[in-house]
Protein backbone atom coordinates (compact mmCIF):
# COMPACT_ATOMS: atom_id res chain seq x y z
CA UNK A 1 0.00 0.00 0.00
CA UNK A 2 1.18 3.83 -0.49
CA UNK A 3 1.80 5.16 2.46
CA UNK A 4 0.76 9.67 2.02
CA UNK A 5 4.20 10.40 3.47
CA UNK A 6 5.67 13.32 1.30
CA UNK A 7 9.22 12.63 -0.34
CA UNK A 8 9.67 15.06 -2.73
CA UNK A 9 8.09 18.30 -2.57
CA UNK A 10 8.78 20.98 -5.58
CA UNK A 11 7.98 24.69 -4.98
CA UNK A 12 7.33 27.45 -7.15
CA UNK A 13 9.63 25.72 -9.32
CA UNK A 14 11.00 27.63 -12.40
CA UNK A 15 14.41 26.95 -14.68
CA UNK A 16 15.24 29.44 -17.45
CA UNK A 17 18.18 29.13 -19.35
CA UNK A 18 19.35 32.08 -21.56
CA UNK A 19 16.37 33.42 -23.46
CA UNK A 20 14.66 29.71 -23.07
CA UNK A 21 12.26 29.71 -20.46
CA UNK A 22 12.33 25.56 -19.76
CA UNK A 23 8.84 25.63 -16.66
CA UNK A 24 7.37 27.69 -14.64
CA UNK A 25 5.60 28.03 -11.16
CA UNK A 26 5.89 23.98 -10.73
CA UNK A 27 4.34 22.73 -7.56
CA UNK A 28 4.39 18.76 -7.08
CA UNK A 29 4.24 16.57 -3.77
CA UNK A 30 5.51 12.93 -4.18
CA UNK A 31 4.67 10.59 -1.70
CA UNK A 32 6.27 7.25 -0.61
CA UNK A 33 6.00 4.90 -2.79
CA UNK A 34 4.25 6.12 -5.60
CA UNK A 35 4.56 5.32 -9.20
CA UNK A 36 4.59 8.58 -11.51
CA UNK A 37 5.32 8.95 -15.28
CA UNK A 38 6.90 12.75 -16.65
CA UNK A 39 5.66 13.05 -20.05
CA UNK A 40 5.89 15.50 -22.39
CA UNK A 41 7.24 16.25 -25.90
CA UNK A 42 10.97 16.39 -26.96
CA UNK A 43 12.83 19.67 -25.21
CA UNK A 44 10.12 20.17 -23.03
CA UNK A 45 12.39 20.23 -20.24
CA UNK A 46 11.79 16.36 -18.83
CA UNK A 47 15.66 16.00 -18.84
CA UNK A 48 16.29 19.33 -16.76
CA UNK A 49 13.58 18.96 -14.23
CA UNK A 50 15.31 15.14 -13.54
CA UNK A 51 18.68 17.03 -13.32
CA UNK A 52 17.67 19.33 -11.07
CA UNK A 53 15.86 16.72 -8.72
CA UNK A 54 19.52 15.30 -8.64
CA UNK A 55 21.06 18.16 -7.92
CA UNK A 56 23.06 18.39 -10.73
CA UNK A 57 21.21 22.14 -11.74
CA UNK A 58 20.28 24.95 -9.62
CA UNK A 59 16.24 26.32 -10.59
CA UNK A 60 15.99 29.62 -11.34
CA UNK A 61 13.04 30.03 -8.71
CA UNK A 62 12.13 28.17 -6.46
CA UNK A 63 13.12 25.17 -4.44
CA UNK A 64 13.16 21.26 -4.55
CA UNK A 65 12.23 19.82 -0.56
CA UNK A 66 13.41 16.25 0.45
CA UNK A 67 11.25 15.45 3.09
CA UNK A 68 11.90 14.78 5.64
CA UNK A 69 15.57 16.20 4.58
CA UNK A 70 18.04 16.34 2.63
CA UNK A 71 19.56 13.19 3.56
CA UNK A 72 17.12 11.08 4.00
CA UNK A 73 16.40 11.04 0.37
CA UNK A 74 18.69 8.63 -1.88
CA UNK A 75 18.53 8.78 -5.13
CA UNK A 76 19.16 6.02 -7.49
CA UNK A 77 18.61 6.94 -11.17
CA UNK A 78 18.28 4.89 -14.36
CA UNK A 79 19.34 6.79 -17.71
CA UNK A 80 18.98 5.33 -21.59
CA UNK A 81 22.11 5.43 -22.36
CA UNK A 82 25.74 4.93 -20.63
CA UNK A 83 28.85 5.25 -22.26
CA UNK A 84 29.22 1.51 -22.11
CA UNK A 85 30.47 0.06 -25.65
CA UNK A 86 30.82 -3.49 -26.46
CA UNK A 87 34.93 -3.57 -25.46
CA UNK A 88 33.81 -2.21 -21.89
CA UNK A 89 35.82 -4.58 -19.94
CA UNK A 90 33.76 -4.91 -16.62
CA UNK A 91 31.13 -7.57 -16.43
CA UNK A 92 27.30 -7.07 -14.82
CA UNK A 93 28.46 -8.11 -11.18
CA UNK A 94 31.55 -5.56 -10.95
CA UNK A 95 29.29 -2.70 -12.59
CA UNK A 96 27.05 -3.39 -10.10
CA UNK A 97 29.13 -3.18 -7.40
CA UNK A 98 30.34 -0.24 -8.47
CA UNK A 99 27.84 2.24 -6.58
CA UNK A 100 28.79 0.93 -3.32
CA UNK A 101 31.67 3.54 -2.17
CA UNK A 102 30.81 3.84 1.05
CA UNK A 103 33.08 0.96 2.66
CA UNK A 104 36.97 2.68 2.65
CA UNK A 105 39.24 -0.55 1.61
CA UNK A 106 39.68 -1.13 -1.94
CA UNK A 107 37.58 -4.03 -2.44
CA UNK A 108 34.09 -4.93 -1.56
CA UNK A 109 33.10 -6.29 2.24
CA UNK A 110 31.20 -9.27 2.80
CA UNK A 111 28.27 -7.95 3.68
CA UNK A 112 28.65 -5.38 0.44
CA UNK A 113 29.20 -8.66 -1.58
CA UNK A 114 25.73 -10.18 -0.65
CA UNK A 115 23.81 -6.92 -1.59
CA UNK A 116 25.54 -7.03 -5.17
CA UNK A 117 24.22 -10.72 -5.03
CA UNK A 118 20.83 -9.89 -4.02
CA UNK A 119 20.35 -7.17 -5.91
CA UNK A 120 21.29 -9.45 -9.37
CA UNK A 121 19.07 -12.25 -8.08
CA UNK A 122 16.27 -9.71 -7.66
CA UNK A 123 16.70 -8.87 -11.39
CA UNK A 124 17.15 -12.12 -12.62
CA UNK A 125 20.90 -11.64 -13.41
CA UNK A 126 22.28 -14.41 -11.37
CA UNK A 127 22.99 -16.12 -14.48
CA UNK A 128 24.78 -13.15 -16.68
CA UNK A 129 26.55 -11.86 -13.79
CA UNK A 130 30.25 -12.86 -15.01
CA UNK A 131 29.60 -11.24 -18.57
CA UNK A 132 31.18 -8.43 -19.48
CA UNK A 133 28.43 -5.64 -19.60
CA UNK A 134 29.34 -4.42 -22.96
CA UNK A 135 28.80 -7.65 -24.73
CA UNK A 136 24.73 -7.76 -22.89
CA UNK A 137 21.95 -6.91 -24.55
CA UNK A 138 20.03 -3.61 -24.39
CA UNK A 139 17.49 -5.14 -21.81
CA UNK A 140 20.19 -6.95 -19.77
CA UNK A 141 22.05 -3.65 -20.03
CA UNK A 142 18.86 -1.96 -18.45
CA UNK A 143 18.65 -4.42 -15.58
CA UNK A 144 22.40 -4.11 -15.02
CA UNK A 145 21.69 -0.34 -14.79
CA UNK A 146 18.72 -0.59 -12.66
CA UNK A 147 20.71 -2.99 -10.09
CA UNK A 148 23.66 -0.66 -10.06
CA UNK A 149 21.24 2.38 -8.91
CA UNK A 150 19.54 0.08 -6.04
CA UNK A 151 22.20 -1.45 -4.85
CA UNK A 152 22.84 1.88 -2.55
CA UNK A 153 19.14 0.85 -1.48
CA UNK A 154 17.56 4.07 -2.68
CA UNK A 155 13.79 5.34 -1.61
CA UNK A 156 13.52 7.50 -4.76
CA UNK A 157 14.12 5.98 -8.26
CA UNK A 158 14.61 8.27 -11.59
CA UNK A 159 14.26 5.93 -14.91
CA UNK A 160 14.93 8.60 -17.14
CA UNK A 161 13.34 7.10 -21.03
CA UNK A 162 15.15 3.79 -19.98
CA UNK A 163 12.90 1.90 -22.06
CA UNK A 164 13.05 4.14 -24.82
CA UNK A 165 15.44 1.67 -27.03
CA UNK A 166 13.76 -1.70 -25.58
CA UNK A 167 11.35 -4.05 -27.27
CA UNK A 168 8.30 -4.33 -26.12
CA UNK A 169 8.51 -7.57 -23.99
CA UNK A 170 12.07 -6.25 -22.75
CA UNK A 171 10.31 -3.16 -21.49
CA UNK A 172 7.52 -5.63 -19.98
CA UNK A 173 9.64 -7.29 -18.27
CA UNK A 174 11.74 -4.28 -16.92
CA UNK A 175 8.51 -1.89 -15.58
CA UNK A 176 7.07 -5.58 -14.51
CA UNK A 177 10.57 -5.96 -12.28
CA UNK A 178 10.24 -2.06 -11.67
CA UNK A 179 6.72 -2.19 -10.24
CA UNK A 180 7.55 -5.52 -7.78
CA UNK A 181 10.10 -3.55 -6.37
CA UNK A 182 8.10 -0.33 -6.04
CA UNK A 183 5.24 -2.57 -4.25
CA UNK A 184 7.56 -4.45 -1.94
CA UNK A 185 9.86 -2.17 -0.96
CA UNK A 186 7.92 1.02 -0.91
CA UNK A 187 10.07 2.28 -3.40
CA UNK A 188 9.31 6.05 -4.99
CA UNK A 189 9.10 6.02 -8.67
CA UNK A 190 9.51 8.75 -11.76
CA UNK A 191 9.15 7.53 -14.60
CA UNK A 192 10.48 9.83 -17.40
CA UNK A 193 8.49 8.47 -20.69
CA UNK A 194 6.86 9.32 -23.82
CA UNK A 195 4.93 5.90 -24.28
CA UNK A 196 1.84 6.61 -23.17
CA UNK A 197 0.11 2.96 -23.32
CA UNK A 198 3.13 2.00 -20.92
CA UNK A 199 2.97 4.52 -18.16
CA UNK A 200 -0.89 4.25 -18.29
CA UNK A 201 -0.13 0.28 -17.58
CA UNK A 202 2.63 0.22 -14.83
CA UNK A 203 2.35 4.21 -13.33
CA UNK A 204 -0.48 5.82 -10.89
CA UNK A 205 -0.12 9.54 -11.40
CA UNK A 206 1.48 12.04 -14.50
CA UNK A 207 3.23 14.93 -14.51
CA UNK A 208 2.83 16.47 -17.80
CA UNK A 209 5.27 19.04 -19.04
CA UNK A 210 4.29 21.28 -22.15
CA UNK A 211 5.73 24.53 -23.15
CA UNK A 212 2.21 26.12 -22.01
CA UNK A 213 2.88 24.79 -18.41
CA UNK A 214 2.40 21.56 -16.73
CA UNK A 215 -0.54 19.73 -15.96
CA UNK A 216 -0.38 16.37 -13.27
CA UNK A 217 -3.09 13.71 -11.89
CA UNK A 218 -4.34 10.03 -11.86
CA UNK A 219 -2.56 8.13 -14.16
CA UNK A 220 -6.30 7.50 -16.07
CA UNK A 221 -6.89 10.91 -17.06
CA UNK A 222 -4.03 10.76 -19.28
CA UNK A 223 -4.45 9.77 -22.97
CA UNK A 224 -2.30 10.00 -26.03
CA UNK A 225 -4.44 12.37 -27.31
CA UNK A 226 -4.31 14.97 -24.02
CA UNK A 227 -0.47 14.27 -25.19
CA UNK A 228 -0.77 14.82 -28.63
CA UNK A 229 -2.88 18.18 -28.25
CA UNK A 230 -0.39 19.80 -25.93
CA UNK A 231 2.14 19.02 -28.51
CA UNK A 232 -0.15 20.57 -31.31
CA UNK A 233 -0.60 24.13 -29.20
CA UNK A 234 3.04 24.13 -29.47
CA UNK A 235 3.40 23.61 -33.10
CA UNK B 1 74.00 -9.13 -15.62
CA UNK B 2 73.14 -8.55 -12.46
CA UNK B 3 76.87 -7.93 -11.34
CA UNK B 4 76.73 -4.11 -13.02
CA UNK B 5 75.18 -2.06 -9.93
CA UNK B 6 73.27 0.32 -12.91
CA UNK B 7 71.94 -2.97 -13.75
CA UNK B 8 70.61 -4.07 -10.47
CA UNK B 9 69.34 -0.73 -10.29
CA UNK B 10 67.54 -0.58 -13.67
CA UNK B 11 65.58 -3.33 -12.82
CA UNK B 12 64.63 -2.17 -9.67
CA UNK B 13 63.48 0.72 -11.33
CA UNK B 14 61.46 -1.31 -13.74
CA UNK B 15 59.54 -3.32 -11.25
CA UNK B 16 58.70 -0.11 -9.91
CA UNK B 17 57.48 1.76 -13.02
CA UNK B 18 55.35 -1.67 -13.87
CA UNK B 19 53.96 -1.54 -10.76
CA UNK B 20 53.02 1.98 -10.80
CA UNK B 21 52.33 2.01 -14.64
CA UNK B 22 49.96 -1.53 -14.48
CA UNK B 23 47.95 0.85 -11.41
CA UNK B 24 47.43 4.05 -13.50
CA UNK B 25 47.23 2.67 -16.80
CA UNK B 26 43.73 0.54 -16.07
CA UNK B 27 42.44 4.10 -15.21
CA UNK B 28 43.76 6.24 -18.05
CA UNK B 29 42.13 3.16 -20.76
CA UNK B 30 39.25 3.12 -18.54
CA UNK B 31 38.91 7.48 -18.78
CA UNK B 32 40.20 7.66 -22.49
CA UNK B 33 43.28 9.48 -21.24
CA UNK B 34 45.84 7.73 -23.72
CA UNK B 35 46.02 11.16 -25.90
CA UNK B 36 46.45 13.30 -22.67
CA UNK B 37 49.09 10.77 -21.20
CA UNK B 38 51.00 10.99 -24.27
CA UNK B 39 51.11 15.44 -24.00
CA UNK B 40 51.98 14.67 -20.35
CA UNK B 41 54.96 12.91 -21.44
CA UNK B 42 56.06 15.53 -23.91
CA UNK B 43 55.73 18.16 -21.16
CA UNK B 44 58.24 15.66 -19.10
CA UNK B 45 60.58 16.17 -21.57
CA UNK B 46 59.90 20.27 -21.90
CA UNK B 47 60.30 19.62 -17.30
CA UNK B 48 63.07 17.78 -18.03
CA UNK B 49 64.93 20.03 -20.64
CA UNK B 50 64.37 22.82 -18.20
CA UNK B 51 65.42 21.24 -14.89
CA UNK B 52 68.64 20.87 -16.79
CA UNK B 53 68.67 24.34 -17.99
CA UNK B 54 67.96 25.80 -14.41
CA UNK B 55 70.33 23.55 -12.77
CA UNK B 56 68.23 20.82 -11.22
CA UNK B 57 67.96 17.71 -11.87
CA UNK B 58 65.55 16.19 -14.94
CA UNK B 59 63.11 14.46 -12.42
CA UNK B 60 62.40 17.98 -10.59
CA UNK B 61 62.26 19.64 -13.63
CA UNK B 62 59.66 17.10 -14.89
CA UNK B 63 57.73 17.05 -11.54
CA UNK B 64 57.33 20.53 -11.50
CA UNK B 65 56.17 21.25 -15.29
CA UNK B 66 54.02 17.58 -15.69
CA UNK B 67 52.29 18.62 -12.26
CA UNK B 68 51.33 22.41 -12.85
CA UNK B 69 50.20 21.15 -16.33
CA UNK B 70 48.25 18.38 -15.25
CA UNK B 71 46.05 21.31 -13.91
CA UNK B 72 45.38 23.38 -16.16
CA UNK B 73 45.15 20.49 -19.02
CA UNK B 74 42.41 19.20 -16.33
CA UNK B 75 40.56 22.53 -16.61
CA UNK B 76 40.93 22.81 -20.55
CA UNK B 77 39.77 19.63 -21.60
CA UNK B 78 36.36 19.50 -19.17
CA UNK B 79 34.40 19.69 -22.05
CA UNK B 80 34.97 16.76 -24.27
CA UNK B 81 34.82 18.29 -27.59
CA UNK B 82 37.75 20.31 -26.95
CA UNK B 83 39.50 17.84 -25.48
CA UNK B 84 42.13 16.63 -28.15
CA UNK B 85 42.31 20.28 -30.14
CA UNK B 86 43.24 21.76 -26.43
CA UNK B 87 45.84 18.72 -25.93
CA UNK B 88 46.95 18.98 -29.30
CA UNK B 89 47.93 22.72 -28.51
CA UNK B 90 49.32 22.16 -25.61
CA UNK B 91 51.44 19.32 -26.74
CA UNK B 92 53.08 21.75 -29.39
CA UNK B 93 53.51 24.50 -27.01
CA UNK B 94 55.51 22.15 -24.44
CA UNK B 95 57.80 20.56 -27.25
CA UNK B 96 58.99 23.91 -28.66
CA UNK B 97 59.38 24.83 -24.86
CA UNK B 98 61.43 21.76 -24.55
CA UNK B 99 63.84 22.36 -27.30
CA UNK B 100 63.93 25.84 -26.41
CA UNK B 101 65.38 24.98 -22.88
CA UNK B 102 67.64 22.32 -24.24
CA UNK B 103 69.33 24.70 -26.54
CA UNK B 104 69.62 27.48 -23.99
CA UNK B 105 71.51 24.87 -21.82
CA UNK B 106 73.74 24.40 -24.06
CA UNK B 107 74.06 20.34 -23.58
CA UNK B 108 75.01 17.97 -26.00
CA UNK B 109 72.86 15.38 -28.17
CA UNK B 110 73.15 12.44 -26.27
CA UNK B 111 71.58 14.36 -23.21
CA UNK B 112 68.80 14.89 -24.87
CA UNK B 113 68.37 11.68 -26.35
CA UNK B 114 68.35 10.65 -22.69
CA UNK B 115 65.44 12.27 -21.92
CA UNK B 116 63.60 11.14 -25.11
CA UNK B 117 64.08 7.78 -25.01
CA UNK B 118 65.65 7.21 -21.29
CA UNK B 119 68.78 5.52 -20.28
CA UNK B 120 69.29 2.47 -18.37
CA UNK B 121 73.32 3.38 -17.74
CA UNK B 122 71.83 6.14 -15.58
CA UNK B 123 70.35 4.67 -12.96
CA UNK B 124 71.67 5.11 -9.68
CA UNK B 125 70.50 3.62 -5.71
CA UNK B 126 69.30 7.08 -4.96
CA UNK B 127 67.04 7.28 -8.24
CA UNK B 128 65.32 4.47 -7.38
CA UNK B 129 65.10 5.65 -3.54
CA UNK B 130 63.41 8.88 -5.71
CA UNK B 131 60.90 6.70 -7.95
CA UNK B 132 60.37 4.48 -4.65
CA UNK B 133 59.04 7.22 -2.67
CA UNK B 134 56.93 8.83 -5.42
CA UNK B 135 55.47 5.61 -6.56
CA UNK B 136 54.81 5.04 -3.05
CA UNK B 137 52.80 8.34 -2.66
CA UNK B 138 51.20 7.42 -5.47
CA UNK B 139 49.46 4.17 -4.51
CA UNK B 140 48.92 5.48 -1.16
CA UNK B 141 46.35 8.05 -2.78
CA UNK B 142 45.10 5.74 -5.16
CA UNK B 143 43.98 3.59 -2.34
CA UNK B 144 42.65 6.26 -0.14
CA UNK B 145 40.36 7.69 -3.38
CA UNK B 146 40.20 3.99 -5.10
CA UNK B 147 36.42 3.48 -5.08
CA UNK B 148 35.52 6.87 -5.93
CA UNK B 149 38.02 6.80 -8.66
CA UNK B 150 36.95 3.49 -10.22
CA UNK B 151 33.12 4.72 -10.40
CA UNK B 152 34.19 7.74 -12.16
CA UNK B 153 36.60 6.14 -14.58
CA UNK B 154 34.16 2.99 -15.12
CA UNK B 155 30.73 4.76 -15.10
CA UNK B 156 31.45 8.44 -15.36
CA UNK B 157 27.26 9.18 -15.40
CA UNK B 158 26.73 6.74 -12.01
CA UNK B 159 29.69 8.76 -10.11
CA UNK B 160 27.65 11.90 -11.17
CA UNK B 161 23.55 11.48 -10.26
CA UNK B 162 26.16 9.89 -6.94
CA UNK B 163 27.19 13.23 -6.41
CA UNK B 164 30.92 12.38 -6.59
CA UNK B 165 33.29 15.28 -6.68
CA UNK B 166 33.90 14.34 -10.42
CA UNK B 167 35.65 17.38 -11.21
CA UNK B 168 38.54 17.34 -8.08
CA UNK B 169 38.74 13.23 -8.77
CA UNK B 170 39.56 14.72 -12.51
CA UNK B 171 42.64 16.59 -10.92
CA UNK B 172 43.41 14.79 -8.46
CA UNK B 173 43.95 11.55 -10.99
CA UNK B 174 45.91 13.66 -13.59
CA UNK B 175 48.25 14.90 -10.94
CA UNK B 176 49.15 11.02 -10.00
CA UNK B 177 49.10 10.66 -13.86
CA UNK B 178 51.98 13.31 -14.05
CA UNK B 179 53.49 11.80 -11.30
CA UNK B 180 53.63 8.31 -12.61
CA UNK B 181 54.96 10.08 -16.22
CA UNK B 182 58.00 11.92 -13.93
CA UNK B 183 58.61 8.89 -12.04
CA UNK B 184 58.69 6.19 -15.05
CA UNK B 185 60.11 8.46 -17.91
CA UNK B 186 63.66 7.37 -15.81
CA UNK B 187 63.87 4.14 -18.12
CA UNK B 188 61.75 4.40 -21.19
CA UNK B 189 61.93 8.21 -21.89
CA UNK B 190 59.96 10.78 -21.86
CA UNK B 191 58.65 10.42 -25.51
CA UNK B 192 57.83 6.65 -24.99
CA UNK B 193 55.87 6.37 -21.39
CA UNK B 194 52.60 6.28 -22.36
CA UNK B 195 53.44 3.00 -23.67
CA UNK B 196 53.99 1.54 -20.35
CA UNK B 197 50.98 4.02 -19.03
CA UNK B 198 48.28 2.69 -22.03
CA UNK B 199 49.40 -0.76 -23.93
CA UNK B 200 49.56 -3.17 -20.86
CA UNK B 201 46.28 -2.21 -19.12
CA UNK B 202 44.85 -1.58 -22.85
CA UNK B 203 45.86 -5.14 -23.44
CA UNK B 204 44.62 -6.47 -20.38
CA UNK B 205 41.08 -5.28 -20.90
CA UNK B 206 40.56 -7.81 -23.17
CA UNK B 207 41.25 -10.36 -20.80
CA UNK B 208 40.43 -9.34 -17.33
CA UNK B 209 36.80 -8.17 -16.56
CA UNK B 210 37.87 -6.49 -12.82
CA UNK B 211 39.25 -4.07 -11.83
CA UNK B 212 41.47 -6.00 -9.71
CA UNK B 213 42.21 -8.65 -12.55
CA UNK B 214 42.84 -5.70 -15.38
CA UNK B 215 45.55 -4.00 -12.81
CA UNK B 216 47.42 -7.35 -12.21
CA UNK B 217 47.28 -8.65 -15.31
CA UNK B 218 48.45 -5.21 -17.05
CA UNK B 219 51.70 -4.97 -14.22
CA UNK B 220 52.44 -8.33 -15.02
CA UNK B 221 52.72 -7.49 -18.62
CA UNK B 222 54.26 -4.30 -17.86
CA UNK B 223 57.50 -6.15 -16.08
CA UNK B 224 58.09 -8.74 -18.78
CA UNK B 225 57.89 -6.08 -21.26
CA UNK B 226 60.35 -4.27 -18.87
CA UNK B 227 62.34 -7.32 -17.49
CA UNK B 228 62.96 -8.40 -21.21
CA UNK B 229 63.27 -4.88 -22.53
CA UNK B 230 66.33 -4.55 -20.11
CA UNK B 231 67.92 -7.82 -20.79
CA UNK B 232 67.52 -7.59 -24.13
CA UNK B 233 68.89 -4.18 -24.34
CA UNK B 234 71.83 -5.37 -22.39
CA UNK B 235 72.67 -8.62 -24.63
CA UNK B 236 72.46 -6.46 -27.66
CA UNK B 237 73.66 -2.92 -26.75
CA UNK B 238 70.41 -1.31 -28.24
CA UNK B 239 67.77 1.07 -26.60
CA UNK B 240 65.64 -0.55 -23.80
CA UNK B 241 62.64 2.00 -25.39
CA UNK B 242 62.77 0.04 -28.79
CA UNK B 243 62.15 -3.59 -26.78
CA UNK B 244 59.78 -2.26 -24.55
CA UNK B 245 57.67 -0.40 -27.10
CA UNK B 246 57.85 -3.56 -29.80
CA UNK B 247 56.71 -6.24 -26.68
CA UNK B 248 53.64 -4.10 -25.50
CA UNK B 249 53.00 -4.02 -29.03
CA UNK B 250 53.22 -7.31 -29.93
CA UNK B 251 50.96 -8.25 -26.20
CA UNK B 252 48.37 -5.12 -27.61
CA UNK B 253 48.17 -7.03 -30.82
CA UNK B 254 48.10 -10.14 -29.79
CA UNK B 255 45.09 -9.56 -27.91
CA UNK B 256 43.02 -7.60 -30.90
CA UNK B 257 43.55 -10.82 -32.99
CA UNK B 258 42.25 -12.93 -30.21
CA UNK B 259 38.93 -10.09 -29.40
CA UNK B 260 38.43 -10.34 -33.06
CA UNK B 261 38.81 -14.61 -33.30
CA UNK B 262 36.17 -14.60 -30.34
CA UNK B 263 33.52 -12.00 -31.71
CA UNK B 264 34.23 -14.06 -35.18
CA UNK B 265 33.58 -17.48 -33.57
CA UNK B 266 30.19 -15.73 -31.62
CA UNK B 267 28.88 -14.51 -34.61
Amino acid sequence: MTSKTPILQLEHLGMTFPGHPVFNDLNLTINRGEFWSIVGENGVGKTTLMRTILHQLRPTTGKVNYLPSVNAVQIGYVPQFRNIDSEYPLTIRDFVGLNLTGWKLPWLSRGERQRVEAMLKQTGLTKLANRPIGQASGGEKQKAYLAQALVERPNLLILDESTASLDPVTKTELLDLVQQINQTLDLTVLFVTHDIPLARRYTQQFLMLTPQGTEQGAIDQLTDQKVWRGEAEHV
Amino acid sequence: MFSYEFMRNAFAAGTIIAVICGIMGVFVIARNMSFLTHTLSEIGFSGAAFGIFAGWTPLSGMLLFTVVSSVIVGQLSVRAERREAATSAISALFIGLGILFLSLANTNASYATNILFGSVIGISSSDVTQMLVLSILVLIVVLVIYRFLKFDSFDHTGALVKGLWTNTLSVTFLVLLALSVSVAAQIVGSLLIFILLTLPAATAKYFAHSVGRMMGLAILLALVGVWSGLALSYVTNYPVSFFIAAIEALFYFIALGWQHAQTAAKN
